[in-house]
């Protein structure tokens, strides 16, 4: 039976819209109820804060309301643009700490994935992986802390080596290994976790291909050139292009939480700047350009980064 | 066999660079001051385990204000943003209703463009929130990427089940309380261990809008006696009655009292590592 779709002969003189709304109103107003309480939200903690970015803009001091503050046209960029030292060096921080965790933390996950995949006994592999994925659940806090307390200066490491009168090793606030402590904290933390993409991704490789590949005589190291790493390559270039759409943003927690110790130097980066020159110095306006600038270029990135991941014919963050 | 014992090799030491240092950290929360110096400060095994340091910062001071801080915030945070993002996910998953293509994309877009920290506190100030609890909950209560996963899964429930109920004269709340939550169990579920650990471990928030120590959450707490070593003032050393359980020891404890409700959790975490929506509910 083919429905109508044509629209009914006229009846009555206004036409149909404003009724097919009241009557949509009428069916819909609930679904509207339930949907206010996190819309409110929505607007109030995303959109209202968009509109506070109107003070990169303008000279805000803490003792004027954003209205009453005076326009300063680009003024606020000017450390963006006119290369202020400090800005930039947290800019090349930023940039140097995302790239050095690129090359040395996005690999991690896919070796232990690798390595637990390979792994016969069901049991064994599940008992490693709650282990391994336990640090991701702990904060930021804990895991500076569990550091310092096992590698600092007083710290379990230090201390056994001063007790049998060996040389104690100086990791902590050390501003010279600053990037290779950030990054193995980041290792520490996440790597265990971020087997899981890979995990799901190895689990749907066609034993088939395993079984071909060894009747035509392949070895397991070929096996793993040939079948496994092609078959995962999809998701590997998929993660590498979302951090490559992120390289803006490096830890804040992590780093703010350890600034103190070694120095802004090394340490400082756009995030941390953004804190400490708006809410600690007041120079809320450069900070709100530097954040709002930072915002921008991320989503650019973003945007970017699905491009190249929808030209790799791969899914992305959304679809096209 | 070689290369399958270096494998084990390489696995057992993962593991045991995660195990270790919480080891130390639970033996040395319950070890006692002979012990402690003797060891030079941190104990792999007490020998004589003991509860003193956790009596010590139980006993009413600072470390017991920040836990109920954080016990507090966690559960109406967590609860909060459930009621926000099922009821937002269920009114947005029957495309075709009204306004439901502008909400969408009010949602979809806070995923792309995140309010810096300044406009973030100004707003905070502005709504008069600094030094309120509520600044650490509002504003994580609906995220974009949980109410998109939570609406992809409501709508997989078949749709006859839906009509079924409507032709049976079930209303719209009916339809949401008797048949959508019910077998949308694992998907809250998940969405809620996430927002709670969330919850639990966020430190930055309070340190950017609570100036009011007397309101610290604990991780804020962890951070200034054991990331930064501030000691832990009189009250603790009063409150435990004139005499002090060794400083390692009451740090430590300090750390493994912000891990009890993870463990508490994981579990229940653990049974959902398997699911793929898993892997959605992490991102967000």
């Amino acid at each position: 039976m083919a429905l109508d779709l044509r629209p009914p002969p006229v009846r009555t003189a206004p036409p149909t819209a404003p009724r097919a709304r009241t009557s949509r109103w009428r069916r819909d107003r609930f679904l509207l109820l339930l949907s206010l309480p996190g819309l409110l939200v929505i607007v109030l903690f995303h959109y209202v804060p968009m509109l506070g970015n109107v003070i990169a803009f303008k000279d805000y001091r803490p003792y004027l309301t954003i209205w009453e503050a005076p326009w300063v046209g680009l003024e606020n960029f000017r450390v963006l643009f006119d290369g202020d030292p400090a800005f930039l060096n947290a800019l090349t921080n930023t940039l140097v700490i995302s790239l050095v965790q690129i090359v040395f933390v996005f690999p991690v996950p896919i070796a232990l994935a690798l390595l637990l995949n390979s792994l016969a006994g069901e049991r064994v592999k599940r008992v490693v992986q709650s282990v391994l994925y336990l640090p991701h659940f702990m904060s930021w806090v804990v895991v500076v802390a569990i550091f310092q307390h096992m590698l600092g200066n007083a710290g379990l490491l230090n201390n056994f080596l001063r007790s049998h009168d060996l040389a104690t090793v100086p990791l902590l606030g050390n501003p010279d290994l600053f990037l290779a402590l950030i990054t193995s904290q980041v290792i520490w933390k996440d790597a265990g976790w971020g087997t899981i993409i890979f995990l799901a991704a190895l689990s749907r490789v066609d034993a088939q291909l395993y079984e071909a590949s060894a009747i035509d005589g392949a070895s397991k190291t070929r096996q793993l050139w040939h079948v496994t790493l092609p078959s995962i390559r999809g998701v590997i270039v998929l993660m590498l292009i979302l951090k490559l759409g992120d390289v803006l943003t490096v830890g804040f927690e992590q780093i703010i939480l350890q600034q103190k110790m070694v120095g802004t130097e090394v340490s400082e980066v756009l995030d941390t700047y953004v804190y400490s020159h708006g809410v600690v110095d007041g120079n809320w306006g450069v900070a709100a350009a530097v954040g709002l600038v930072k915002g921008l270029v991320g989503m650019v990135l973003v945007f970017g980064a699905n491009k190249v991941a929808h030209l790799l014919g791969e899914k992305g963050l959304y679809s096209k | 066999m070689i290369v399958r014992s270096l494998k084990g090799v390489v696995l057992a030491a993962c593991c045991a660079v995660v195990i270790l240092p919480f080891l130390a950290v639970i033996s040395t929360s319950l070890a006692d001051q002979q012990q402690v110096t003797a060891a030079g400060g941190y104990v792999l095994w007490p020998s004589r385990p003991n509860l003193d340091a956790y009596r010590a910062i139980l006993a009413g001071g600072v470390v017991t204000r920040a836990l109920l801080v954080s016990v507090g915030i966690t559960v109406v945070g967590t609860l909060l943003s459930l009621v926000c993002i099922t009821l937002l996910a269920y009114s947005l998953s029957r495309p075709g209703s009204l306004l439901h293509r502008p909400i969408l994309l009010t949602v979809l877009f806070t995923l792309l463009f995140a309010p810096g920290m300044i406009p973030m506190y100004l707003t905070i100030k502005q709504l008069g929130l600094l030094d309120s609890y509520w600044s650490l909950i509002l504003p994580g209560l609906a995220s974009g990427f949980q109410i998109i996963i939570m609406r992809a899964f409501f709508q997989e429930i078949p749709r006859e089940l839906i009509d079924a109920a409507r032709i049976d004269g079930a209303g719209e709340l009916r339809v949401l309380l008797r048949i959508v939550l019910p077998l949308s169990r694992a998907v809250i579920a998940v969405v809620g261990l996430f927002n709670a650990v969330a919850y639990w471990n966020a430190f930055f928030n309070a340190m950017l809008y609570i100036n009011d120590t007397e309101k610290w959450p604990l991780q804020l707490v962890l951070r200034t006696y054991v990331v930064d070593n501030s000691s832990l003032g009189v009250d603790a050393a009063d409150l435990a009655g004139g005499f002090m359980p060794p400083a390692q020891s009451m740090q430590m404890a300090i750390l493994v009292l912000s891990l009890v409700p993870i463990a508490l959790v994981y579990p229940f975490l653990q049974k959902h590592f398997a699911k793929g929506i898993l892997i959605g509910a992490v991102k967000g």
